[in-house]
């Protein structure tokens, strides 16, 4: 009797099964966006993520703000109320979220959304993720102290400058801490001040398997959160090219990145949903507050612009391929936000004949009064909406060609001071009216009565050596 | 003969602090190389001057027949110092479209 061979060594654990494209969509631009964009994500198709960006530069100081009068707040409330509407399908369906909606509170909005859940009867069954250590407000006297300049990168002055007036500072995250805590279960991803790329470049990693090193994949991701980050940028919305004829935007669809392991993505939207999405549209979308497209610099590695080569591959899908990236830098940015002061913006409205005429004579007599009365201020500033409030001097140029401005029906005067000094911004708001009675005539349109000051809150771009910014994930199950 | 950049190009705007950028786009791939040789730098600053404080750059995107300029200087401080209509440089990308450059017929 012959013995039975032995039995061949066990193989090797299959790896974790990838998925062979994943679709992430992108469900909101900034705090402020279509309140229905992320219902309409989730409902109008399959999707596997939902990305929503809420932190413009000024939003952190704004959310710094509201946190210190009141310790549970600090983050985009718009976020809970969003996602009130749609938990319960995300869960069913297992759609996973990233967004920045925490502000300089992750964990409160964690809590807030916690809430909703159990309310929702959702207990057990939904994990979520919280990434901090942007917050380096309370850090900035310890690093200035052991050196740290943080000097502004548009004028070079150090931070000291102006450090009493600092109202938040936090630098920017990438997709690690995201990818950590998708690793970790979570299903929505709560973040402080993550980039708008890295909610979409973590969720591609965390699918994927990519290896943080692998640079022009990771470039890619990059580019297609770039593509995204501004929702309806991408597919029709303030798309100048051939404007006209982009269908049904009270119906627009978002964007969706449809993307394959190897790094090439297609940008499509759900079908039935208004908009468009052409090569022409999303290269505006590319060239957006785009800086040295070679460089494209993010936490997670530098994406070179020149390299993306579009094509269109059917009826609103266009192919994105051929992103080449390189490897990260050794430092993060920055986004402090400071008190500068106070400004204040008054308008009042002519009427033909002579519109622009008459605008140009209030505006020289209310600059002869702040003089008399010796208010100067940092900065005073006159538009004439209607003639050349966006487009300057060059606007003029081409109304005097056109016989000048004198059969214009209509032009708003739009006055602006900005001081250090809030009474005279104050006393400057008092001398807007009085021209409606005491000015040139055929005025009008001042019923939102005299114009507040505001505060300022200027900002204050840096850098930091990554080393010293340690992102913090925590999971919390619900 | 001369046409207005409108006609044969799209752009979209945005800002960067102090800075205005804009993408100048093509319509058509065989207008591009017109953008390169006469949508120079220089040629910028002088249209934008006096609504801007600072230098012009420019970089060249052929894979997207596109151009990017940064105007430095252009948002009376940016952000919410700016006491602009168009605080953002939203509306820069238009202003370049009024330039005129020669197109062969």
């Amino acid at each position: 009797m012959t013995a039975a061979p032995p039995a061949p060594p066990a193989p090797p654990a299959p790896p974790a099964p990838r998925p062979a494209t994943v679709r992430g969509a992108g469900g909101q631009g900034f705090w402020g966006d279509w309140l229905e964009a992320p219902y309409r994500q989730v409902s109008g198709g399959p999707i596997d993520y939902l990305m929503m960006d809420y932190l413009a530069e000024v939003t952190m100081s704004i959310l710094q703000k509201q946190k210190s009068r009141d310790r549970s707040r600090g983050y985009a409330t718009d976020f809970i109320s969003q996602m009130e509407r749609i938990l319960p399908a995300l869960v069913e369906r297992g759609i996973k979220v990233t967004a920045n909606a925490g502000g300089v509170n992750p964990r409160g909005c964690a809590l807030a959304l916690a809430d909703v859940a159990r309310k929702q009867g959702l207990t057990g069954k939904l994990k979520i993720g919280i990434v901090t250590g942007d917050d380096l407000l309370g850090r900035l006297d310890g690093l200035m102290a052991r050196g740290h300049q943080l000097a502004n990168l548009d004028t070079g002055r150090p931070l000291r400058d102006v450090c009493e007036h600092v109202l938040s500072a936090n630098a920017y995250l990438g997709a690690a801490p995201v990818v950590e805590a998708l690793q970790r279960g979570a299903q929505v991803v709560i973040t402080g001040r993550v980039t708008d790329t890295g909610l979409t470049l973590g969720p591609l990693m965390h699918a994927f398997g990519w290896p943080a090193d692998a640079w022009d994949r990771i470039a890619a991701g990059t580019v297609a959160g770039h593509i995204i980050e501004c929702g309806a940028q991408a597919s029709g919305g303030n798309c100048l090219n051939d404007w006209k004829r982009i269908p049904d935007l009270a119906n627009v669809g978002y964007p969706i990145v449809e993307a394959r392991t190897d790094g090439t993505f297609d940008i499509v939207k759900h079908p039935g949903t208004g908009g468009r999405i052409d090569v022409p549209g999303v290269t505006e979308q590319l060239v957006y507050e785009m800086g040295d497209p070679r460089e494209y610099i993010t936490p997670d590695g530098v994406a070179d612009f020149t390299t993306i080569r579009l094509a269109q591959r059917g009826k609103d899908r266009v192919q994105v391929s051929g992103v080449r990236g390189k490897p990260a830098t050794d430092k993060l940015k920055v986004s402090i936000a400071y008190f500068y002061g106070y400004k204040a913006v008054g308008t009042l409205v002519y009427a033909w004949p002579d519109a622009l005429e008459k605008a140009r004579a209030a505006d020289r007599i209310l600059r002869q009064r702040l003089q008399d009365l010796k208010l100067e201020f940092d900065a005073i500033l006159t538009e004439f909406v209607g003639a050349n409030a966006t487009h300057g001097p060059l606007a003029l140029k081409a109304l005097d060609a056109g016989g000048g401005g004198g059969d214009l029906p209509e032009v708003q005067l739009r006055i602006g001071v900005r001081s250090p000094d809030k009474a005279r911004v104050d006393r400057f708001t008092r001398e807007i009216a009085p021209l409606i009675l005491n000015g040139p005539p055929s005025v009008t349109g001042f019923a939102g009565g005299r114009p507040k000051p505001e505060e300022i809150v200027a900002y204050w771009p840096a850098l930091i050596d990554k080393a010293l910014v340690k992102p913090a994930v925590e999971v919390m199950d619900v | 003969m001369k046409k207005r950049l409108v006609e044969i190009a799209h752009a979209r705007s945005g800002d960067k602090g102090d800075t205005a950028n804009i993408g100048l786009i093509a319509k058509h791939p065989k207008h591009y190389p017109l953008l390169v040789k006469q949508v120079t730098a220089a040629r910028v600053a002088r249209h934008f001057k006096g609504m801007i404080k600072g230098p012009v750059e420019r970089f060249e995107l052929p894979n997207l027949q596109a151009l990017n300029f940064l105007l430095h200087g252009a948002l009376d401080g940016g952000g919410t110092i700016s006491l602009k209509t168009d605080a953002q440089g939203k509306v820069f990308s238009t202003a370049l479209l009024r330039m005129e450059i020669e197109v062969p017929r």
